[in-house]
C-alpha cells in the first residue's frame, strides 16, 4: 500500500467520524429527553431559578437574583473575591438600567 | 484520472519528506491539535451549556416578585399576596420559602427550601446527591444543621433527589415549612417571594407593570430576564476563556508562520533540485498545498474529535476548576452534545485555510525563480 493510500484513508476515517459525531448530536437529544422532563418538572415543581453551577458564594448560586452590587453586598468595603464572581457579568436585568 | 494520479503521487512525496522531518512535523502537529483541542471545547461546552440551561430554564415561574428594603432584597409579607389583588393572565401564586445555609463541616453553601408538596415531616429532608456525595450519607442517615439560635436540629434524610437533575439540585435540601421557620427564626407570615405563572408569555411585561405600581416596593424577575442573563454569562465565559487562550494562539501563529513560511536552506535546495530534475512551478505549488492540507487537517480533525468527547463524554472534567471556583459541591451532569454548524465552519475556516495559505505563498516565490539561483 502507498503512503499516500494511508493518509486519505486516515483522512477518511476522521471525516468520518466528524459526521458521526454530527448524527450524534441528534441521538444525544432522544436520549436526553427523559433526564430533561423530569429536570424541567423538578424546576417547575420548586419554581427554580437557577442552575446549581457556582455554589461557591450565595450571589453566585442565584445569579438571576441577584443586585447589581451583589459583588459588594456584604458590606460596603468589600471585595469581591470568589473566582465565579471575577468572571461573571452583572445580572441583565440589572445591566440595562 | 492522470490528475488524481498525478496528486497521489505528489501526496506519495510530500508524505516521505515529511517522515524525514518526523520531530518537526510531529511537533507542529500536536501543538496545532492542542489548539483547535482547547477552542473547539470552550466552544461545544459553551454552545451546550447555554442551550440546555435555555431548554431547562424556560420551566422556571414567569415572575419571582421580591421585596426591597433599602436596595437589598428582604423577606415578602403574606399580606402582599392578597395586596397584589387580581391580575388578569396570573393562572397561579404562591409563595416560596428559601434559604442558605453554611455547612462547616465541608465548607459547603446548601440552598435549604420547602417544599409543600413532598409530604415531609418536620424531622425529615431530601438533599441533593452533590451533598449525599460530600458528607457521605445515604437515605435513612441523619444530618445535622445550626439553627439561628444554636439550637443542633437532626433531621433524617427521606430520600435523595434523582441524579440527573443534578444541574439544578446538586445542593438543594428540601424540608417542611415548619423546620424552615424552626431552622432560620423565620416567623409566620412572610415568604422568601413569590412567584406567579403567567398562561400568556405576552402579557409579562404589563402584569410585571402592574405588579410594581400596586406593590412599589418590589421587584419583579421576569423568566426572559433568567434567560438572557445565562445566554449572557456563558458567553462572557466564552469570551473570557478566548482572551487567556488568545496569547497560546498567538505564540502558535508565530510558530506556525515561521514554520510554514521560513524557508530553511534545505527546503530551498530541494525545490531547486525538484525544478532542475523538470518538475514545474505548479508542481512544486501542489506539492506543498498537500503538505498544508496534511497538518491542518489532521490537526483539525484530531483537535476537533477530542474536543467532543472531551465536552460530551468526559463531562467537561477540564473545565471543571473554571466553574467550580472554590466551590465544595458541584454537580456531575452530562450536556446534550449539540453543534452549532456555523461556529465549526468558522473554527475550520481560521485554523485550516490560514495555514494552507502560509505554506503555499512563500513557495510561490521561491518555486518562480531559476533553479541555479535557488541552489546556489
Amino acid at each position: 500500500m502507498r503512503k499516500s493510500d494511508h493518509f486519505f484513508i486516515l483522512l477518511l476515517t476522521m471525516a468520518t467520524l466528524f459526521l458521526v459525531s454530527l448524527v450524534d448530536t441528534a441521538r444525544g437529544v432522544a436520549e436526553s429527553t427523559v433526564r430533561m422532563d423530569r429536570t424541567r418538572s423538578l424546576i417547575s415543581q420548586l419554581g427554580l431559578s437557577d442552575p446549581a453551577l457556582f455554589t461557591e458564594a450565595r450571589y453566585t448560586r442565584h445569579l438571576s437574583q441577584a443586585d447589581l452590587h451583589s459583588a459588594f453586598q456584604d458590606h460596603p468595603m468589600a471585595m469581591e473575591h470568589f473566582p465565579s464572581g471575577s468572571l461573571l457579568m452583572p445580572p441583565q436585568h440589572e445591566a440595562g438600567k | 484520472m492522470s490528475f488524481i494520479r498525478r496528486q497521489r503521487y505528489l501526496v506519495d512525496y510530500i508524505l516521505s519528506s515529511m517522515l524525514r522531518r518526523k520531530g518537526k512535523n510531529f511537533g507542529l502537529m500536536l501543538v496545532y491539535s492542542l489548539i483547535v483541542f482547547m477552542l473547539a471545547s470552550v466552544m461545544l461546552f459553551t454552545h451546550a451549556l447555554k442551550q440546555e440551561m435555555g431548554l431547562l430554564l424556560q420551566a422556571s415561574p414567569e415572575i419571582i416578585l421580591q421585596r426591597m428594603v433599602a436596595g437589598r432584597h428582604d423577606f415578602i409579607p403574606e399580606t402582599y399576596l392578597e395586596k397584589m389583588g387580581r391580575i388578569r393572565g396570573v393562572t397561579e401564586r404562591k409563595g416560596r420559602l428559601w434559604g442558605y445555609l453554611y455547612d462547616p463541616s465541608v465548607k459547603a453553601n446548601y440552598t435549604l427550601m420547602v417544599a409543600e408538596d413532598q409530604a415531609l415531616d418536620a424531622t425529615e429532608v431530601i438533599i441533593g446527591s452533590a451533598i449525599a456525595r460530600a458528607r457521605g450519607i445515604v437515605p435513612g442517615d441523619y444530618i445535622t444543621f445550626r439553627s439561628f439560635d444554636g439550637e443542633s436540629y437532626s433531621f433524617q434524610i427521606k430520600s435523595l433527589l434523582d441524579h440527573e437533575t443534578e444541574i439544578v439540585s446538586a445542593d438543594l435540601v428540601l424540608l417542611n415549612r415548619k423546620a424552615y421557620r424552626a431552622l432560620f427564626g423565620v416567623g409566620e407570615g412572610v415568604y422568601t417571594d413569590i412567584v406567579l405563572s403567567v398562561s400568556n408569555a405576552r402579557e409579562v411585561p404589563k402584569i410585571a407593570e402592574k405588579l410594581v405600581q400596586r406593590l412599589p416596593d418590589t421587584r419583579p424577575i421576569l423568566k426572559q430576564e433568567v434567560l438572557r442573563t445565562y445566554d449572557a454569562i456563558f458567553s462572557w465565559r466564552q469570551g473570557i476563556l478566548f482572551v487567556l487562550l488568545a496569547g497560546a494562539i498567538m505564540a502558535f501563529v508565530i510558530f506556525a508562520w515561521d514554520k510554514a513560511s521560513g524557508l530553511s536552506a534545505e527546503e530551498k535546495r530541494e525545490i531547486g533540485i525538484l525544478k532542475s530534475i523538470g518538475w514545474e512551478t505548479s508542481d512544486v505549488l501542489h506539492m506543498k498545498f498537500w503538505e498544508g492540507a496534511v497538518v491542518s487537517l489532521l490537526s483539525f480533525f484530531i483537535g476537533y474529535l477530542f474536543a467532543y468527547l472531551h465536552v460530551f463524554y468526559a463531562s467537561a472534567s477540564l473545565f471543571e476548576p473554571v466553574l467550580k471556583g472554590w466551590a465544595v459541591l458541584y454537580p456531575q451532569f452530562q450536556l446534550i452534545p449539540s453543534v452549532d454548524g456555523l461556529q465549526v465552519a468558522t473554527l475550520f475556516f481560521f485554523t485550516v485555510f490560514p495555514y494552507v495559505v502560509a505554506t503555499i505563498i512563500p513557495i510561490w516565490q521561491v518555486a518562480i525563480t531559476d533553479p541555479d539561483a535557488v541552489m546556489r
